[in-house]
């Protein structure tokens, strides 16, 4: 089976209106995702993973050029496609879930009436069709009364509930693969576990894949089957979620893990990676981390590492990844 | 709801009454009332007499009490030159003023959101441009000037239009457009940098990703969320114009409110004046009020966050 | 890769983000602008050389003569003469010095009376502040064109009643801007370091309040500018504003208007020409500073 979304050399750069900076703002991506699988993309802000999701969809700003790469899903190549058949394929085939909730509803229509929206548009369903069908997708994402609920506005409802409402618009025509963006990020704490179950289970019941965009590895470890850790535009590691928990094979993710605080640490001092994460426009030569990175060689300086294969389906840049280290181990709590 | 404007009504009411103070002060407290108020070629016996009258040698919150008293009761004063009260004059003059703003008003919105919309979809393309210059224009031309130049062309040139009175829809067009140019242009620019803001918003985004047409994205979406300031500006602006038409109406000798501001002055009425300019500000804080409860209607945030 | 070619060929989705509206704006120096500004200041100074007859003395046989370039002109009088036979040249000359004069004067009053207000306001609060603003709303509730003819009605003409009554109206302008202004810096830690080291609140309002207001006051200065210069012209044109015989551009085109149906063009479009470059400059002076002295002040 062909995996469901196949990612090659990706490269979007912005540039700016006068042609005179160009910032890589995503670099030499490549991953595939089979269906029904959780991918995480972690990274720091700055690191390029929100433009990596909003490239899938083709919604970047005026700024960015796709400058290499080929994006496959369902086995065609998105970039091909025209803009009327790109707009077939989100919402219906790819669904995407924002960040901030409550500025992802237009506040000045109804919760039913921006639900049933992409049905209509890509199923031509009737209003009144589309309305009960709202209903039900309020229902499944277990809003309470979803009769009452369908008809008020997006600013009389929790920041929990309108996250649900997210969900429902993301899974309303069935779509294969579900972005979500940082969807907790806004949450309080108590709804956050709430709401990744709600995530999981709409996964089971609709076969869909997911690609989990987060600064958190606690969700990673959580939800995941693989993942991919982002740096100044490029994909740093990526593989399954244990081995790279277990074993990570780059000096980036194993500080990323390094700095989760943890009740049974002696140590205490909090880990803290050194340095700044870079400025895009200005990379350095060589491997993107090396002035950050504890284990830098010369050759880092020099040279930016290829993705190097670790085990199968997990691979690296970073030079010395042949010989990954063990990390602390971290519960999947 | 009720409270809502009940706490509107309430702000209204100061405003007023801060207003007519002010218009109060500002006579009573330059110069000599009485000159002000008394008939042009009175002689010095007549302004003794009026100062009695109007009990200007009394204290000055006895005679503020008696100006606030006169004006519950709707007597603004007699006009000196037509010889009838102010009040009357003003409101038989009133609607063509508010027919000439109207027009101007529908033009500029005709014109300005249209444009506006154009230039921010079309963000820093030729359009944009092209806007940007009319805006810059529209805000730098005096609307007086406006006239007169049309005048200039339609009438003197062309001889297509006629160049004062009213009674006709072609007397309305000039004047009409010579007034609403500059709102023309203050509009395009808002509903412009407004429809820039909503297209950079989340609710927008998500449009998008649910993969709706980009027709329905701007028309559904951006357009009426970007409405709201335009059409809370039209509303208090429309009365703006109304009280800045007096150069307009004088160039075309259209007879509104403005011209009567303009005789005032020219045949020293000052009872006319000065009602003019009370109305006219009182006219404004009804505006006011009635958009701020306008704007709740429209969006329902503010009818349920009161 | 065959799709590297289509991908190489921007197949990016144009999403119009909402760029700041400052940086859409012509972010060069406008040197048209600021030229014809000096042109126009250099114009009123020297007025008394450069103008080639007595703006207010005409001679009633030359009465509206056309400019040079048309047929009945002469190079005598370039621009042609109004009713009174007077030169439109030179009465264009010195109408730019009232212009200036009355619009610089009138922003600068407007402005020190205005920032000041705002700086008490802002800082102080309490009741001072809840005076200033009752006064400052309902002031602005009244458009300035209709109060402006009302204290002119009441004060009289004269070149220097224009003046103060331009500045008693848009000094609220200031008031209001400034004073929010105030209101976000006196949160700011640097004030607060000055109260608690002991500084007297009039120290704090001068040192630290003041300068970081400037800029804001002079970029709603030049704005003004405009607004200013062209109430002066519809009150001059209305009769209010300055008095015959001193040139004045509005002044110019309310005579103009009497020549207007016989076709004497030239006495309404070069007045007018002229308030167009003038506050056409201050404004594109007005948005350049504005951008550059502080991209937040995009809300004025």
């Amino acid at each position: 089976m062909s995996p469901l979304l196949e990612i090659r050399n990706l490269g979007v750069h912005y540039v700016t209106a006068r042609g005179t900076r160009v910032t890589p703002a995503v670099d030499e991506v490549s991953f595939s995702l089979d269906a029904g699988e959780t991918l995480g993309i972690v990274g720091e802000s700055g690191s390029g993973k929100t433009t990596l999701a909003l490239s899938l969809l083709r919604l970047l700003p005026t700024a960015a050029r796709f400058v290499s790469g080929e994006m496959r899903f369902e086995g065609r190549d998105l970039l091909t496609l025209s803009d009327k058949e790109m707009r077939k394929v989100r919402g219906k085939r790819i669904a995407m879930i924002l960040q901030d909730p409550m500025a992802s509803l237009n506040p000045l229509f109804t919760i039913g009436n921006q639900v049933g929206e992409p049905l209509r548009a890509h199923e031509h369903a009737s209003r009144k069709s589309a309305w009960a069908q709202a209903r039900e997708l309020l229902r499944s994402v277990k809003i309470p009364a979803p009769e009452a609920r369908v008809k008020e506005y997006p600013h009389q409802m929790s920041g929990g509930m309108r996250q649900r409402i997210v969900g429902a618009i993301g899974i309303s025509c069935e779509p294969r693969l579900l972005i979500a963006d940082e969807p907790t990020t806004s949450l309080d704490l108590t709804i956050q576990a709430q709401y990744l179950n709600l995530l999981r289970d709409l996964q089971k019941a609709h076969g869909l894949a997911l690609i989990f965009i987060t600064h958190n590895l606690g969700i990673v470890a959580k939800m995941c089957d693989r993942v991919a850790v982002m740096y100044a535009g490029r994909m740093v590691e990526s593989g399954p979620v244990k081995e790279i928990f277990d074993a990570p094979a780059h000096p980036y993710t194993r500080a990323l893990l390094e700095s989760i605080p943890r009740m049974s640490d002696s140590r205490r001092r909090l880990t803290a990676i050194e340095g700044q994460p870079p400025d895009l426009s200005a990379l350095p030569v060589g491997c993107a981390f090396h002035p950050r990175c504890p284990d830098a060689m010369d050759r880092c300086r020099e040279e930016a590492p290829p993705d190097i294969p670790v085990s199968p389906g997990h691979s690296g840049r970073c030079w010395l990844a042949v010989h990954p280290e063990p990390a602390r181990r971290i519960s999947s709590a | 709801m009720k409270r809502f404007i009940v706490k509107r009504l309430g702000y209204a009411m100061v405003s007023l009454a801060l207003l007519s103070l002010t218009i109060f002060l500002f006579v009573r407290l330059t110069g000599d009332p009485a000159v002000l108020l008394v008939e042009p070629g009175a002689s010095k016996a007549d302004l003794e007499q009026i100062r009695s009258q109007l009990g200007l040698d009394r204290p000055i919150w006895v005679q503020y009490g008696a100006f606030m008293s006169n004006l519950l009761r709707g007597d603004l004063g007699q006009s000196f030159y037509y010889r009838t009260p102010v009040l009357e004059l003003y409101l038989s003059r009133l609607p063509n003023s508010l027919l000439l703003a109207g027009a101007a008003m529908a033009l500029s919105l005709l014109i300005g959101i249209p444009t506006g919309i154009i230039a921010a979809v079309r963000v820093n393309q030729w359009w944009d441009s092209a806007g940007k210059i009319f805006a810059l224009l529209g805000l730098s031309l005096p609307s007086f000037w406006v006239g007169l130049v049309m005048i200039l062309f339609f009438s003197v040139y062309l001889g297509w239009l006629p160049s004062s009175g009213s009674g006709t829809a072609l007397h309305l067009i000039m004047p009409a457009f010579a007034l609403g140019w500059y709102f023309a242009a203050a509009h395009m620019r808002l509903t412009r940098s407004s429809m820039l803001e909503v297209l950079g918003s989340e609710y927008v985004k998500l449009a998008r990703i649910k993969g709706l047409p980009e027709a329905l994205v701007i028309g559904k979406h951006a357009f009426k969320n970007a409405l709201i300031p335009v059409l809370t500006l039209a509303g208090i602006n429309l009365v703006i114009m109304v009280n800045v038409a007096v150069v307009v109406e004088t160039v075309f000798a259209w007879p509104g409110i403005g011209r009567l501001l303009y005789e005032g002055i020219a045949f020293r009425d000052f009872p006319v004046v000065q009602a003019t300019v009370l109305l006219g500000g009182a006219m404004i804080v009804f505006v006011n009020l009635f958009v701020d409860v306008l704007y709740a209607v429209i969006d329902p945030r503010i009818r349920y966050d009161r | 890769m065959s799709t590297t070619e289509a991908a190489l060929r921007n197949r990016a989705e144009p999403l119009p983000v909402a760029m700041p509206v400052a940086a859409l704006r012509a972010s060069g120096f406008p040197y048209i602008a600021i030229g014809i500004l000096v042109l126009l200041a250099l114009v009123a100074i020297f007025a008394n050389v450069i103008t080639p007859f007595d703006p207010e003395v005409g001679s009633l046989g030359d009465r509206f003569k056309p400019p040079a370039w048309q047929m009945g002109g002469s190079t005598t009088h370039l621009l042609g003469t109004d009713h009174l036979g007077r030169d439109v040249l030179a009465r264009l000359i010195f109408g730019a010095r009232v212009s200036m004069m009355v619009g610089i004067t009138a922003v600068l009053v407007a402005g020190v009376l205005g920032t000041s207000l705002g700086i008490l306001s802002g800082y102080l609060g309490g009741w001072v502040d809840q005076v200033i603003m009752r006064v400052t709303d309902t002031w602005l509730a009244l458009p300035a064109l209709t109060f402006a003819i009302f204290l002119a009605a009441i004060r009289g003409p004269g070149v220097w009643n224009i003046v103060i009554i331009l500045a008693a109206i848009y000094w609220t302008r200031y008031a209001r801007v400034i004073r929010g202004e105030v209101l976000s810096l006196k949160e700011r830690d640097f004030v607060r370091l000055a109260i608690v080291a002991g500084c007297s609140k009039r120290t704090i309002m001068r040192k630290h309040i003041l300068p970081n207001v400037l800029n804001s006051a002079i970029v709603l200065g030049t704005l003004m500018l405009g607004v200013v210069i062209v109430t002066e012209a519809a009150l001059s044109f209305l009769g209010v504003g300055v008095p015959p015989p001193q040139p004045a551009w509005g002044l110019m085109l309310a005579d103009g208007k009497k020549g207007l149906m016989a076709g004497y063009w030239w006495l309404t479009v070069l007045p007018g020409v002229c308030i167009m470059l003038m506050v056409l400059s201050a404004n594109l002076l007005g948005d350049w500073l504005r951008v550059k002295l502080d991209p937040q002040l995009r809300a004025l």
